[in-house]
């Protein structure tokens, strides 16, 4: 075999080994990212759709936000408009968290219709903008 | 001043499509007096740019907040260095600020590139005009930074506070650099393809640049994580979010390229490969700006929230469409001259290091386009996170830290086994004994200790290269050892200061393996109570809470908690952590409370201590405690990194043809051993 076929060869194991990394990155961490509206068809549709690693994207319900701190808890709820969803999150949220936010939920849904969330992101249109000012 | 400032950027438009025109023209025409023409078109660019940054800056420091910008960005109370930088704190004032250095760059490389090169230059005056005019449409027609309110405010917004950060200033202007100076060998490979001069002359007019622009990159790669981490108070400086991996993307291509160019150089191998990363590397550089500008990516339904982004999506396509197309037609004239000869060559191992790096990039673009992708492919929304990120580029990751110890290892050409085994014995016995040293120490993650053992074996191929090429020099010319080092690097700056920049590469591959081993712990604790925590090393903190205070200070109201830290029974002193409530001139808040976080460092490990919040009025507080092992040495790497770039970077060190000579030496050298 000469160099070229060689390096050929090296080169495929290289580009499989990229292929087959990012296959399976999709396959094992990839989220659903819904909207609440989403979400509920989803349940709709197939009732075993609980208890999956997801991301869900919504506004705050304003006035809805109950923050524990003694207990690190926070409680509040999340909507598109339609449908909506109450979360409850254990830690500290983001600076840019508050009423009416945009946020990133990631977290479970539970039979209870509670989403149980591992990790709240506040979104702000980019991060080298004022974060424009909740009305 | 705002007159003045609209009427530079009409006379910046008019003179830019004025430049990229006879640039073209001149060139393809052969036509002198276009080519001086559009020569002065780029200064004249330059010259009215600057004059509408005169224009902006004299609004931002006079406080016209009449001016929608200067409103948006800054307030009375903001501290002068934060006005000054609000420059680029917006989307209009960026793309100002990409169009202003864009033609500082050009002109610069108009009036030093060498006589040699001159026939390449109308054409790079052209792409440069063009490109530059192209910002100056989007800030006419889209986003014009000189815009009036109907009225005028009392006092302005002020600038986020988490921009308040002397990182935040010089963080974002170093990327943008990085990614404006990528314009300038773009602008060099164009010109080669339109003119035909494809040997390997404009790579050698654009060494400097591509160098350049990988240094910016890497600067405002390092500074934006320094930011994040003492910043924005989650405890880590990476997160592989779309804009840093906007800006990861072609730092990668770039470094890519300047390895691959080295056997463009040598062997006359790779010119279509070499071309379409510059292409390439210039195409994810606009995009970088396009993803951080747009919101594309981050925001969950709406496309873009400005038509900014529109414009430039399109022109992304069609500076892709024409690049491609130009390249596709030239493709018969960059035929090889050279065939590998061995699998076991210094070209084999950088064509692996090519790929890899292309690989990752490939990678990281799948990922960050991957909800966009889903969403078209299956209608619905899928994201990939840091897991993914994790998953699949800590493997190829390492291959090619590997292949960082192996490349400068083996010769040109081909490699004999004897020279093999003398090349390869010290590293990798240095490597398994780190290794053994580690796993016997009691490490037990795989992809950290497969890290830091490699990262040994790197540190010992480079330690290898560096003591040969000193006893050499020692022998031959009497030097003694310090000075035969010194002139070793110094005679040779490619070489051995690529060989810095893999040390600083291999430190922080060591202080991002220490992340694996990260620790967090939640606690609420009442003015006197304490906290526990074990460090990855063994030992055990105490945290006793101090107490709150709360007191205004400039543009601010601040809550500070105190607490004291002992380790192993040993007082280390007092740590401060805050949250502020910015407020503006009129004492009412602005924006968000934001976090200001206490971190102790030292070599081996920091704490990272947050102030989450204080429960009801009362001194009862919530505290995140980070231990976080080894980020003391990705800062430390962060700076080999770059000093050894300028010692590649740094000018002069004989003649040319002096160069030639030691450059060929060195490979004889390796070739003997």
């Amino acid at each position: 075999m000469n160099a070229g076929a060689k390096f050929a060869a090296g080169a495929v194991l290289i580009v499989g080994a990229v292929g087959y990394l990012m296959a399976s990155g999709v396959k094992q961490t990839g989220q659903f990212f819904l909207t609440p509206s989403e979400l509920s068809q989803r349940v709709a549709a197939d009732p075993s759709f609980y208890n999956l690693g997801m991301k869900v994207g919504a506004r705050v319900v304003p006035g809805s936000v109950a923050r524990d701190p003694a207990a690190q808890t926070l409680r509040f709820q999340i909507t598109d408009g339609s449908a909506r969803y109450p979360v409850v999150f254990h830690g500290l949220p983001p600076d840019t968290f508050t009423d009416s936010v945009e946020v990133v939920v990631e977290g479970r849904l539970q039979r209870d219709g509670v989403i149980y969330a591992t990790d709240v992101l506040a979104k702000c249109g980019s991060r080298y903008e004022a974060v424009p000012k909740a009305a | 001043m705002t007159v003045l400032g609209n009427l530079a950027l009409w006379v910046a438009f008019l003179v830019g499509i004025w430049g990229a025109l006879t640039g073209f023209m001149g060139g393809l025409l052969g036509r002198a007096d276009l080519q001086q023409s559009a020569r002065h078109a780029v200064f004249a660019m330059c010259a009215a740019l600057l004059t509408a940054v005169f224009a902006l800056e004299w609004a931002l420091f006079h406080h016209d907040f009449n001016v929608e910008y200067v409103a948006a960005y800054t307030s009375r109370n903001l501290p002068i260095f934060y006005t000054w930088s609000a420059l680029y704190a917006g989307q209009k004032g960026s793309l100002l600020f990409w169009a202003s250095v864009l033609s500082v760059f050009g002109s610069l490389a108009l009036t030093f590139t060498s006589r040699r090169h001159a026939p390449l230059l109308p054409y790079v005056a052209g792409v440069v005009c063009a490109v530059a005019a192209f910002f100056v449409t989007v800030m006419l027609f889209a986003a014009n930074p000189f815009a009036r309110l109907a009225f005028t405010p009392l006092d302005g917004n002020g600038l986020n506070p988490q921009l308040q950060n002397p990182g935040m200033v010089f963080h974002p202007p170093m990327l943008y650099l990085g990614y404006i100076s990528m314009t300038i060998p773009y602008a060099f490979a164009m010109a080669a393809l339109l003119s035909r001069r494809l040997d390997t002359d404009w790579l050698v007019a654009i060494r400097k640049w591509t160098l350049v622009s990988w240094l910016f990159l890497s600067i405002g790669l390092l500074l934006g994580m320094w930011w994040a981490y003492v910043e924005l108070g989650w405890g880590g400086y990476w997160a592989w979010d779309p804009v840093e991996n906007a800006a990861l993307l072609p730092w990668l291509t770039m470094t890519a390229f300047l390895h691959s160019v080295m056997i463009q150089e040598k062997r006359g191998m790779l010119k279509k490969w070499n071309l379409a990363l510059v292409i390439g590397s210039w195409l994810l550089s606009v995009m970088g700006t396009f993803i951080t500008r747009s919101g594309v990516i981050s925001s969950v339904h709406s496309f873009t929230q400005s038509p900014v982004g529109y414009y430039f999506l399109v022109f992304l396509i069609l500076a892709a469409a024409a690049s491609f197309t130009l390249y596709a037609r030239r493709l018969p004239l960059l035929d090889a001259e050279a065939r590998l000869e061995s699998m076991v060559s210094r070209e084999a191992s950088f064509l692996f290091n090519n790929l890899l790096l292309v690989g990752i990039a490939f990678s990281v673009l799948w990922g960050t386009l991957f909800p966009i992708l889903s969403e078209l492919v299956q209608g619905t929304k899928v994201t990939v996170g840091p897991p993914f990120f994790n998953q699949v580029n800590i493997p190829l990751g390492l291959a090619l830290l590997a292949l960082t110890g192996i490349g400068p290892l083996i010769a040109w050409r081909r490699a004999s086994l004897p020279n093999l085994k003398r090349q390869f014995a010290v590293p990798l016995t240095t490597g398994g004994f780190v290794g053994l040293i580690l796993l016997v120490g009691g490490m037990r993650d795989g992809w950290a200790l497969m890290a830091i053992a490699l990262a040994g074996f790197v540190a010992a191929t480079v330690g290898q290269e560096f003591a040969r090429g000193a006893r050499a020099r020692h022998r031959q010319y009497g030097e003694p050892y310090a000075l035969a080092l010194a002139r070793l690097v110094g005679r040779n700056r490619r070489r051995y200061g690529g060989y810095i920049v893999h040390t600083g590469i291999l430190i922080l591959f060591v202080a991002f393996a220490g992340m694996a081993f990260k620790t967090e712990t939640q606690v609420t604790l009442r003015p006197g109570e304490r906290a526990t925590i074990r460090s990855p090393y063994g030992w055990t903190y105490r945290l006793t809470h101090l107490g709150i205070s709360q007191y205004d200070a400039l543009n601010r109201q601040v809550t500070a908690a105190t607490l004291e830290v002992e380790r192993d029974g040993k007082r280390l002193g007092v740590m401060t952590t805050e949250k502020r409530q910015h407020v503006d001139g009129l004492g009412r808040p602005t924006f968000q409370p934001s976090t200001e976080v206490g971190i102790r460092s030292d070599l081996r490990e920091d704490l990272y201590i947050v102030l989450g919040g204080v429960v009801n009025g009362t001194e009862q507080a919530v505290f995140r405690f980070t231990i976080n092992p080894l980020v003391w040495w990705v800062w430390y790497g962060g700076v080999v990194l770059v000093l050894g770039g300028l010692v590649v970077m740094w000018p002069g060190g004989g003649s040319p043809a002096v160069k030639r000579v030691q450059a060929g030496y060195a490979v004889r050298l390796v070739g003997k051993q």
